[in-house]
């Protein structure tokens, strides 16, 4: 096993140097610099700022000395936002994406494998058919309708939560914009579930634990929620990812300091240096968070051995 | 020798300060009840791209910065010119040099009081290209001595013709008289800063735990992205007058969460009011709409670079085509004005122009294209194609869609449409690579040449790559007329070579528009900048 997680490390190195090097040059290659703007700048000014951010050198030195500052962890200055550095928008912005989709994701977790079993075992009664049915709607409704409709009645029609804002995370702030959140995910992660479950309720050594005479409860707890589970584990790695990576739309309806709202308003301004620090961020969770999933794969399921 | 005159228009703003006392801050009726808590919350757009006089740039940062410094000048609510920092100033007979008397009480927000060091070192930061600032350029709109040589890394900052008489007197001096000078003081890159403290923070002196500020406000806390809370400056020269003690800047992206925000009464003052719902919020809470006149227009240009946009009576033949009416009403429909001049009529003391095109109706003026276009050789055996370039907005493609429908109604023109993201329109219109594109100007200053001056041949942002010398030369000489009435009738004349050359279509004016809650006193009517400042806010009781 360990020698599996030093092998999984060994590889996220290189992958992420050319996760870097690609989206580098994709950048330099898009149409426009982030000191364009309505007014065309007189070619002197230009020539200063340019300088000032290293834009006047030619692209492969520029590729170079950003991976040397990389190397000592520094992700360079923000084009658009003057006043802060990559890594000060970064500091700010990362814990709350963190916060609220950790506790987004927790909710996702506990509540969609729940209702995912019920529905499982309660394959083809009513109960099924509202549990699949809501989960559907939520499958189908995305999050910018959902976001707004949250506000629309929790916020404007009855005035019991804000609609938007964070305030440095107090938790009325965040009810709506984790509930919106965990919602899509939370439905997905039901119907995983679901449609597992049955799956290895069909199969043989569940017959025969049937056939031995367990207890139902048992043979659930015991022998069939953890191998249900695993589809949803596989599930989870890109999900958490997406959860505290990618609320851009939540981020946006409820006017949230996190890092979706960089990762757009970074790509639109041009700010080259804020998307790359948001793509090796990412791009490092994604690596991370896949090898949990690989090394979480061992634990829940004994067949599974790594070399 | 030099003998204090003041200017006849800087005469009228110093009449007005006396007039109505205090001018410069909140103005509160007689009788209105004020609320315990001063909070005014306001809607900025998005997240300023910095805080800093000398770097900031756009209209979110310019909201905050106006209300965190204050200039030699400031503004009243209708957008006319009133002693700020500086409590009077006068010019040499030359017109060359300019000598502001700073306020005695003038204070930063840590108790020190502003100097005229603190300018000097500004406008100097401003042009220093080690600040890299993108406004340096405004510097050279007055030709203060040496701003271009500077920029241009030829000569040091502190040989710009800038000087601390004294440390409450600060003294300019132009290359050319430039009679609007004062007037251009009231924009952001001229506000002085904190010398000491930019020394000691670097970059980082802007963040709420380093700033030092001379506004009425002083920064209390910055989250990127979620709000700007700014508090009181208790050492502001008029915080006795100001009303308002805490404000909150949000930087909400979303027109429509922005409008759900204010619904839930989370927002005073919105941004801007989401086309699709201006209409039913016109009909449900009229009082609540607040619109005022931008100086900014909304335009077509063309490529005379390029044939046959290269030939006059085509580019007057599609201007003409055009209904403005319809679109400024039924298009946009915001309270949008049509327009036929360049320069908007908000600008303050312009003349407007007396334009033939202008006069007719449009039927005459649609007659009137046809036979240019058959005139320039295009008709129905030779029709015109023409690429119309917009940057990607609900809005931008209706005036598209509807443009070219009446291009092809009236003059048998083919358009195609084509749309790019934001930053790649902004490459395609640089790079010139367009017959007809979308574009909209807003006024850095209140005058006309901050419109006219666009057209200049030599000017960056000509993108029409239009030249015309008696322009240029009538352009020059409005820069060296002193009185504001001849001034007037020089951009007149500048305004009918435009119409007559038409090297852009002008459509309609900007508007601002904005939902403003009715517990909100002081909102300025009139303020053709669209300078809110919170300082001439107060909360009414509810």
């Amino acid at each position: 096993m360990l020698k599996f997680i030093i092998k999984r490390l060994a590889v996220a190195v290189p992958t992420l140097l050319v996760l870097i090097t690609i989206s580098f040059f994709l950048m330099q290659a898009a149409p426009g610099s982030p000191f364009t703007g309505e007014r065309n700048l007189p070619p002197e000014i230009l020539k200063n700022i340019e300088a000032k951010y290293n834009l006047d050198k030619p692209v492969w030195q520029q590729y170079f000395l950003y991976l040397g500052n990389l190397a000592k962890g520094d992700l360079g200055p923000s084009f658009k936002y003057r006043d802060y550095t990559v890594n000060d928008l970064l500091e700010q912005s990362f814990p709350v994406s963190l916060k609220i989709g950790s506790v987004a994701f927790l909710f996702t977790v506990v509540i969609g494998i729940f209702i995912g079993t019920i529905a499982a075992l309660k394959q083809n009664t009513i109960l099924d058919y509202i549990i699949m049915a809501l989960a559907m709607t939520g499958v189908v409704l995305p999050s910018f309708v959902i976001a707004p409709l949250l506000v629309l009645i929790f916020s404007i029609t009855l005035h019991w939560l804000p609609a938007g804002g964070w305030n440095g995370g107090s938790w009325e702030y965040m009810v709506l914009p984790v509930t919106a959140m965990a919602i899509m995910y939370m439905a997905s992660i039901a119907r995983i579930q679901r449609s597992s479950m049955i799956e290895v309720l069909n199969s043989n050594y569940i017959r025969t634990a049937r056939a031995k005479g367990l207890p139902w409860k048992v043979i659930i707890t015991r022998h069939a929620l953890r191998p249900s589970m695993l589809p949803v584990v596989s599930y989870l790695g890109p999900a958490f990812v997406g959860i505290i990576t990618g609320s851009v739309v939540v981020e946006t309806v409820f006017g949230l300091p996190g890092i979706g709202q960089h990762f757009v308003n970074g790509a639109l301004n041009r700010d080259y240096s804020l998307v790359l620090g948001l793509t090796i961020i990412i791009g490092a969770l994604t690596i991370l968070f896949t090898a949990i999933v690989d090394i979480l794969y061992a634990v829940i399921d004994p067949k599974i051995r790594y070399q | 020798m030099k003998t204090k005159k003041l200017l006849a228009s800087l005469t009228l703003a110093a009449a007005a300060v006396s007039a109505a006392i205090p001018v410069q801050a909140a103005d509160v009726p007689a009788g209105t009840e004020l609320a315990a808590e001063q909070v005014f919350r306001r809607g900025i757009g998005s997240e300023p791209a910095s805080l800093d006089p000398q770097k900031v740039e756009g209209t979110p940062g310019g909201f905050v910065v106006r209300d965190l410094f204050e200039g030699l000048v400031t503004q009243d609510g209708d957008g006319n010119t009133i002693p700020g920092t500086a409590e009077s100033w006068s010019v040499s007979d030359d017109g060359l040099v300019y000598t502001f008397d700073l306020r005695k009480n003038a204070n930063w927000s840590n108790g020190d009081p502003v100097t005229a060091d603190d300018f000097v070192f500004a406008f100097q930061r401003a042009v220093d290209p080690a600040t890299a600032s993108k406004y340096g350029w405004y510097m050279q709109i007055p030709g203060i001595v040496n701003a271009d040589a500077i920029i241009d890394g030829k000569l040091e900052p502190s040989e710009l013709g800038v000087k601390a008489v004294d440390d409450k007197t600060f003294e300019v001096t132009l290359k050319a008289p430039v009679p609007f000078f004062p007037k251009l003081l009231a924009h952001y890159t001229t506000f002085p800063t904190p010398k000491k403290v930019i020394e000691e923070f670097g970059d980082q002196w802007t963040r709420a735990e380093n700033i030092v500020s001379n506004g009425a406000y002083t920064m209390d806390k910055w989250v990127v992205n979620e709000r700007i809370v700014s508090k009181r400056n208790p050492f502001y020269w008029n915080n006795e007058k100001t009303v308002v003690d805490e404000v909150h800047y949000l930087p909400i992206v979303s027109q429509t969460a922005e409008l759900n925000r204010y619904k839930a009464g989370e927002v005073d003052m919105t941004n801007e009011i989401p086309l699709d719902h201006f209409k039913s919020l016109q009909k449900n809470i009229p009082s609540e709409v607040r619109i005022t006149p931008q100086i900014g227009t909304y335009y077509y240009t063309f490529n005379t670079q390029k044939a046959p946009f290269n030939d006059a009576r085509v580019r007057k033949a599609l201007a003409y085509a055009i209904n403005r009416e319809a679109i400024a009403k039924f298009v946009v429909g915001q309270g949008e004005k049509p327009t036929f001049s360049f320069t908007p009529d908000s600008v303050n003391g312009f003349v407007k122009p007396d334009l033939d095109w202008e006069k007719i109706s449009q039927k005459k003026r649609e007659t009137e294209a046809k036979r240019l276009l058959v005139e320039a050789g295009f008709d129905k055996s030779n029709p015109l194609n023409i690429e119309l370039l917009y940057n990607t907005s609900e809005s931008h493609k209706k005036v598209a869609i509807a443009v070219s429908q009446m291009w092809k109604q009236t003059l048998g023109v083919t358009v195609t449409l084509r749309n790019e993201e934001w930053k790649t329109y902004l490459d395609t219109r640089l790079q010139g690579d367009f017959d007809v594109t979308r574009a909209g100007w807003l006024g850095d200053y209140n005058e006309a040449s901050t419109m006219l001056s666009l057209w200049n041949s030599f000017s960056d942002l000509n993108d029409a790559k239009w030249a015309n010398e008696e322009y240029d030369a009538l352009l020059e000489q409005a820069k060296t007329t002193l009185d504001e009435g001849k001034r007037g009738l020089v951009y007149e004349k500048a305004e009918q070579i435009f119409a007559q050359e038409m090297p852009a279509a002008p459509i309609y004016q900007y508007v601002s528009s904005r939902l403003v809650k009715p517990y909100v006193g002081g909102y300025p009517a009139n303020n053709p900048e669209d300078n809110v400042f919170s300082r001439d806010i107060y909360i009414i009781k509810q």
